[in-house]
């Protein structure tokens, strides 16, 4: 009797605190498509597709704050990806015992540095050798790709890019390495068994196995980057323009909001940033959703391989 | 032992919990929040206003004047700050009359990084502003060598770094590009944010520091108090009466002495482009926002007792944090303004 009691309102209650999510999300899809009804009301579609932002006329299009997101996000995950894969495989595979542990450690310790911290590092520690070392030399040898042309400035895009790239590699590679770990051992076994090579192994049996979870972590950094805001400000040159080259300054949607915010007075300005905040919810969203349907493609695509 | 220790700490807290309590019921807490820029003036006049009267405590949050216009606004704070005037119709959004009362000054300086240049150099009116435009975009453009003859300028690009966040120091700035240049005027105009034909953004006065001193041949304007802080160079610029000044407390006074017979009623003052032969042009004024029928009779009390003193024996306190003291004759036009505050 006391029992079903208990197990009656311990499951209400969870289940209240499972759609308290649900609830906080549409809430806050409300508050901000409430406040930003100015601004929709006023562009509407043209405020994706227009890329004037100007606090003066009060003109705005946030066009070049979605590129700028997009393409730092995703040149984070091009560095990142490989360099976590490789991080993961080494730790859950093939490092000593004795490096396992000391090696996870500082990688985790990596996630736990603040974003203004690495902001600061990328100011006056990489903006200075990328310009003076990484892209005169990208210049020389592809310079007639339009993505490395133009003056070097240091700040800008493939700064951005790349000090998120060393921000997501801890996420990446720790989700990775425990998805690895995870592979049940029958399956290495088995390819080794059929005469696979370590390298074999390790592609057919680990990484093959493991592509769900591969995704999911990658998925999980992609995140990360796509919301970054400290320390992509500091190190992107915050500069409102579409430009080919990643050598140039660009602005993300998380910086243009801590920026401007604090001093919008006008309630169109304030109405046009809470909508750039909209938006960053909306893309978040669009990409977890391919995230999602990725995934169960690609799971069901395992279904043939051997398990436990 | 432990016991005893944590006994200790029990008794302490409960008579530091008690001597807060004591201290809270003396103590009148008079709330405000606004501009960054006047910031370290203000928390060194409210350290200082407490040995004057024990009385009263000032909370003041500096979230940027944007915030404080909004709370004074909707009255959650007893007063606000800005670096910019409220416009008309920002005006009379409030709920009642806002006095604009201005209580220090501060410069802003054209900073720039060319090492193999030691003189200080020198802008004309305009050439600041087609800088900024990009219209002048070599460093040995003719108009920039005829304002420094002698100088050996560099044959380089000139690349321009600005806030990227939206501050009082960009509004000084960019009022003063929109009063000396008219291609500035109607291009871009002048804000706390505005769209920059040119250059790169740095968050804060730091960030655009770091772009200057770290590109060859970059040019930016910071606040002049971080510019003297942090040793950086900074320009000449000539003003309305044909003289080329240096950024500094006195020439900051002087711009505002060179505003005194045209200040409005109101104080909504701009002080760019100033008349007097030795006024440096761009500057501004911070404001602090009172509404002139103060609801509760003993805060505003306190709160004009304040403002009293900070514009006459809070002045002393400017210099040393590099923002100009207001001159004696604006002096008095202020203490007119505050005595009509009702309470």
């Amino acid at each position: 009797m006391k029992i079903r009691f208990i197990d009656t309102w311990f499951k209400r209650a969870t289940t209240f605190l499972g759609l308290s999510v649900v609830a906080l999300t549409l809430l806050l899809v409300y508050t901000m498509s409430r406040n930003a009804g100015l601004a929709m009301h006023k562009f509407g579609w043209n405020f994706l597709f227009t890329s004037t932002w100007d606090p003066v006329k009060e003109i705005f299009g946030a066009l070049p704050f979605l590129y700028g997101t997009i393409v730092t996000s995703l040149l984070a995950l091009l560095i990142a990806v490989p360099v976590s894969l490789g991080i993961a495989v080494y730790l859950a595979e093939l490092a000593p015992h004795y490096i396992r542990q000391p090696l996870s450690f500082l990688i985790e310790l990596l996630a736990a540095i603040p974003s203004v911290i690495y902001g600061l590092w990328g100011i006056f520690v990489l903006a200075p050798f990328l310009r003076v070392s990484v892209q005169p030399f990208l210049t020389k040898y592809f310079g007639f790709l339009p993505l490395f042309q133009g003056q070097f400035y240091g700040v800008g895009m493939l700064t951005a890019g790349i000090i998120l790239s060393i921000m997501i590699i801890p996420t990446i590679s720790s989700v990775c390495r425990e998805v690895f770990l995870v592979v049940p051992f029958t399956q290495r076994e088995a390819a080794a068994a059929l005469g696979a090579t370590p390298w074999e192994v390790i592609r057919v049996a680990v990484l093959g196995y493991s592509r769900t979870g591969i995704l999911g972590a990658v998925i999980l950094g992609l995140g990360r980057a796509l919301g970054e805001t400290m320390a992509v400000t500091m190190v992107i040159g915050n500069r409102p323009e579409i430009s080919a080259s990643l050598f140039a300054p660009a602005y993300t949607m998380a910086s243009v909001i801590a920026n401007e915010f604090a001093e919008a007075t006008s309630n169109l300005y304030l109405s046009a940033l809470v909508e750039v905040g909209l938006v960053l919810f909306f893309v978040t969203l669009i990409i977890n959703v391919i995230a999602r349907l990725l995934i169960w493609k690609v799971s069901s695509k395992v279904k043939g391989q051997i398990r436990e | 032992m432990k016991k005893k220790a944590l006994g200790l700490l029990a008794g302490l807290i409960v008579v530091g919990l008690m001597g807060s309590m004591a201290l809270a019921a003396k103590l009148l807490l008079i709330n405000g929040a606004g501009a960054t820029l006047p910031y370290p003036l203000y928390s060194k006049w409210f350290y200082e206003y407490t040995k004057v009267d024990e009385g009263v405590n000032f909370n003041y949050q500096s979230i940027g004047s944007g915030g404080g216009i909004k709370q004074i606004t909707a009255q959650t704070v007893d007063f606000g700050a800005s670096d910019g005037a409220l416009t008309d119709e920002q005006l009379k959004q409030a709920p009642g009359e806002l006095f604009h009362i201005p209580l220090t000054a501060g410069a802003v300086v054209v900073t720039y990084n060319l090492p193999q240049i030691s003189q200080r150099l020198k802008f004309s009116l305009d050439v600041v502003a087609d800088i900024f435009l990009g219209k002048i975009s070599r460093w040995n453009d003719p108009r920039i060598a005829s304002d420094n003859p002698g100088v050996n300028l560099p044959n380089a690009n000139i690349i321009v770094a600005h806030r990227s966040d939206g501050s009082g120091t960009t509004n000084i700035f960019t009022d003063y590009l929109t009063s000396v240049s008219r291609g500035w005027e109607t291009t871009v105009g002048k804000g706390t944010s505005v769209n920059w034909p040119v250059g790169l953004g740095g968050k804060g006065n730091e960030g655009v520091a770091g772009l200057v001193k770290q590109i060859t041949g970059t040019v930016g304007y910071v606040e002049l108090a971080y510019a003297v802080k942090n040793n950086l160079p900074y320009a000449d610029i000539k003003n309305k009466s044909g003289n080329f000044i240096t950024p500094s407390i006195e020439s900051t006074t002087a711009a505002i002495n060179g505003k005194v017979n045209s200040m409005p009623a109101d104080f909504r003052v701009s002080l760019v482009n100033p008349d007097g032969a030795d006024a440096y042009p761009i500057a501004g004024v911070t404001w602090i926002l009172v509404y002139k029928n103060q609801t509760d009779k003993i805060k505003g009390k306190k709160i004009v007792e304040f403002l009293r003193w900070a514009i006459t024996e809070g002045q002393k306190y400017s210099a040393d944090l590099l923002y100009a003291p207001l001159p004696k004759s604006m002096v008095n036009k202020i203490e007119a303004k505050i005595n009509q505050i009702n309470y």
